[in-house]
């Protein structure tokens, strides 16, 4: 056609750039989160204290400029032990997310996708896991097999995969006769190519929403069942252990037990809210000039 | 009636703010039907919107005076609007289905906008009703007032969509494209419908189309826009016998009229000679009692129900038909996407209709038949930019890789008339046109022998449908192509192709060399098809 004088594209650069500057709280999410990133990968080297070690005749001191968020009943510096655990807490939401993004992608793409009674008996199944309260399941599936880190991964997993299956499983199902999906086959993709490769990848942007709400979730849901006991064991920082030993201690005046490590699990969630629509914009391709 | 002075509209985007209208000035008078004719674009619709004051979000009128009957509509309340949308102006929108609420049965939408206005009581709201459908000329309308819209034809719905525009005898009509996505005969009926309409009760309207033929022949005034300017306007036959701006000169040319060839759809200078093309005696493809039967939830859907015809090697053959005719159902069969209930598809002599559709994926004829599909945005991976797109069969059914690949896509590209720089843009990214450009490219990338164009230019604009149309012609001569074209519209098969089949109801109804069908068809079908193409006027040719 006639139009000589193109108008410059954008790479994924400059798009990057734009999302961030069009939207300041996508900015501040992206920056919060960052932060995070950096005390879990630093946290441990950069802390003043030693987040184990005990020091009797420093109990339980209210914060100081030497102890910014106190210390514990046995002296434990709690700001080293907030930061410290931020890796911890991170990578069971990140390893529980990442577990059921896969198997609830895969299960979703396969009943979206062939439909039948493969879509009838899976749907049915996430009926079932959706029909408990899904914290007492968690619960359950922790105590049947063990108080590990590892099978708090998967009971979070679990619980979280209904939510990818269904998603996925609409998404791919708007998409099974699209012109660009039968174009595909004319090129000689396979059913499995053609939802692998061409259907499936235009799912993302939704998900990626669904993925950051979820790591709030799996944060929370790991930190409540390590309050109660379950998962993560004393003396390991851990913010839910955390909250949950200073609760014993508010009645007597100190909060700061509670509260702090409660306010950076506030902080965590509150940033993997934030960051769902900014993910979102940056993994559209449409939304590119 | 309605005076439009100087009236601009823009809209503030991501990238700054686009002038959608830039100062145009009408005016209707009473009993009169103005066409506002115009490509994808031009402003057109935002014009209308403007003038009902329902402007999307971002937008908004930034000059200009609009006047109905002596009263400011720029400025009016956004109370006094409500009261005049609807009882004094009133619209019928593009897509009749998206018009109506789907979850409530039609009468009820009627009676709604009977009561908003004070029109009906609860009483006689449904007499009210019932009558409405009538005067839009729905047969059994006290049985089809309790219809939801999906359990009516997409005429049908327009109509529902004409009975509450007029439920209020509004003065003034606004139609916004009322007829694309009907088929050919439903339009003529419903345009029909709607001009008898405004001159039985005296009203004015205002027909917006992108089809010129078509706002020739229902309007007494047109106006040519482009790119929100008016750029000419006059009475539907001045247009046509002696346009005056170079646009509306191209927009003439490239409306389909009889007796005209593909190449003076395109302006004059660009009219290179026709290259010809080689019809061997030899069948290419054969069907052979084709059927396909659908499983329905009240019992079997024959879509397709026993055709045979064949298609010549070097061959273009139309296959023409209104939506429900199996058209389409055909051509996937015969691409091989879906497996027919009987008969046999010979492709070379051997059947491929045997092999499911799954397992031709790997057949070693996948790259001989290949398809052009209808809507060119559908059928992009949105995810991918048109370089990948067009390099997609290379990939995979050629092994292409590397540089190899690189030179192959960028020799489409020029083949099929795409620049270069617009190769690593996305789907939405590029205009309608171009993603034509994209998909015919990525149908031809592997040489096939035979290709299926299943409605390539339905969504495109006219101009556009030109130049695809002439690409398709100069791409046949240079590769060698066989085509199947699928269409509803027989004007547009006739220029393309040599021999015509028309489809009704999942049956071949008649079938010969394109001449003869246009010029003496013999089933009362196809003659119905012909009578309902608009019939724009015919272009006397300037002496230059």
């Amino acid at each position: 056609m006639t139009d000589a004088p193109l108008p410059r594209t954008q790479g994924t650069w400059a798009h990057l750039v734009y999302v961030l500057r069009a939207n300041p709280v996508t900015l501040l999410a992206f920056g919060m989160f960052a932060f995070l990133i950096f005390c879990a990968v630093f946290g441990p080297a950069v802390v003043p204290y030693d987040p184990l070690a005990t020091n009797a005749a420093k109990s339980l001191q209210p914060p100081s400029w030497e102890h910014w968020f106190g210390t514990d009943q046995i002296g434990r510096d709690v700001f080293s032990r907030v930061i410290v655990a931020t890796r911890l807490d991170l990578m069971i939401s990140v390893a529980a997310v990442a577990l059921s993004f896969v198997v609830g992608s895969i299960l979703g793409a396969v009943a979206g996708y062939w439909g039948g009674w493969l879509d009838s008996v899976l749907n049915r199944f996430l009926d079932t896991i959706m029909a408990f309260p899904l914290f007492v399941l968690a619960m359950g599936i922790v105590a049947a097999l063990g108080n590990t880190i590892e099978n708090i991964i998967y009971a979070t997993a679990i619980i979280n995969t209904p939510f990818y299956a269904r998603l996925v499983r609409a998404e791919v199902n708007i998409r099974r006769n699209a012109g660009f999906a039968q174009a595909a086959k004319l090129c000689g993709n396979s059913d499995l190519r053609v939802l692998a490769f061409h259907i499936f990848p235009n799912a993302l942007p939704p998900m990626m929403v669904q993925v950051s709400l979820n790591l709030g979730w799996a944060i929370l849901n790991a930190a409540g069942l390590s309050f109660i006991g379950l998962g993560v064991r004393p003396p390991t920082p851990e913010w839910g252990i955390m909250v949950a030993e200073g609760a014993n201690f508010i009645v007597s005046g100190e909060w700061w037990l509670a509260v702090f490590p409660g306010l950076w699990l506030m902080l965590a969630v509150f940033t993997f809210n934030l960051l769902g629509d900014g993910l979102r914009d940056i993994v559209d391709p449409r939304k590119r000039t | 009636m309605l005076s439009v002075r100087d009236l601009a509209v823009s809209f503030q985007t991501r990238n700054g703010e686009v002038r959608a209208v830039r100062g145009i000035t009408l005016e209707l008078g009473k009993g009169e039907i103005l066409g506002i004719v115009g490509e994808s674009g031009s402003g057109k619709s935002v014009t209308s919107y403007a003038l009902m004051r329902i402007l999307d979000a971002g937008g908004s009128i930034t000059a200009g005076e609009v006047t109905y009957s002596g009263i400011d509509l720029r400025r009016a309340a956004e109370r006094d609007m409500r009261d005049i949308r609807g009882r004094e102006i009133s619209m019928i929108f593009q897509n009749p289905r998206a018009a109506l609420n789907p979850i409530r049965k039609v009468g009820h939408q009627i009676e709604d906008v009977l009561r908003q206005h004070g029109r009906a009581t609860r009483a006689d709201a449904r007499q009210k009703a019932i009558e409405a459908l009538k005067a839009v000329r729905i047969k059994d309308a006290e049985a089809r007032y309790d219809a939801y819209p999906f359990e009516l034809s997409g005429g049908m719905c327009q109509r529902v969509v004409c009975a509450i525009a007029l439920a209020c005898d509004p003065r003034l009509l606004i139609a916004d494209e009322p007829t694309t996505g009907l088929d050919i005969t439903t339009q003529k009926a419903v345009m029909d419908l709607v001009r008898d309409l405004i001159r039985d009760r005296g009203m004015s309207s205002i027909l917006i189309t992108h089809d010129l033929g078509l706002a020739a022949q229902y309007c007494d005034r047109i106006v040519v826009m482009k790119d929100g300017r008016i750029v000419e306007q006059g009475d539907p036959v001045q247009i046509f016998s002696a346009p005056q701006h170079a646009y509306t000169r191209k927009l003439v040319d490239a409306t389909p009229r009889e007796g005209e060839s593909i190449r003076s759809l395109l302006p004059p200078d660009e009219r290179h000679p026709t290259l010809p093309h080689k019809v061997h005696n030899r069948p290419l493809i054969e069907v052979k009692d084709l059927t396909k039967t659908y499983q329905g939830k009240s019992g079997p859907v024959h879509a397709v129900r026993g055709i045979s015809f064949r298609v010549d090697q070097g061959q273009s053959v139309g296959l023409v038909g209104e939506s429900g005719c199996g058209k389409s159902t055909t051509s996937e069969i015969l691409v091989r996407l879906l497996d027919p209930t009987s008969g046999a598809v010979l492709f070379d002599g051997h059947d491929i209709a045997g092999i499911p559709a799954r397992r031709f994926v790997r057949d070693t004829r996948r790259k001989d038949i290949q398809m052009v599909f209808q809507d060119a945005t559908d059928s992009l991976n949105p995810r991918h930019s048109a370089r990948q797109s067009i390099a997609e069969p290379l990939r995979r059914l050629a092994g292409m890789r590397g540089a190899k690949l690189t030179a192959r896509v960028e020799e489409l590209a020029v083949l099929v008339g795409l620049p270069l720089a617009l190769l690593d843009r996305f789907p939405h990214q590029l205009s309608g046109g171009q993603k034509a450009r994209v998909g015919i490219a990525r149908a031809v990338a592997l040489e096939p022998r035979f290709l299926i164009l299943d409605e390539p230019t339905a969504a495109l604009d006219v101009s556009i449908q030109a130049l695809v149309l002439n690409l398709l012609v100069d791409l046949r001569a240079k590769l060698g192509l066989s085509y199947l074209f699928v269409s509803h519209d027989l004007h547009v098969v006739r220029l393309l192709c040599d021999y015509v089949i028309v489809m009704k109801d999942g049956q071949i109804v008649e079938e010969g060399p394109a001449d003869r069908i246009m010029r003496n068809p013999t089933h009362p079908y196809t003659q119905e098809l012909l009578d309902a193409a608009p019939k724009p006027p015919a272009r006397r040719v300037a002496a230059e």
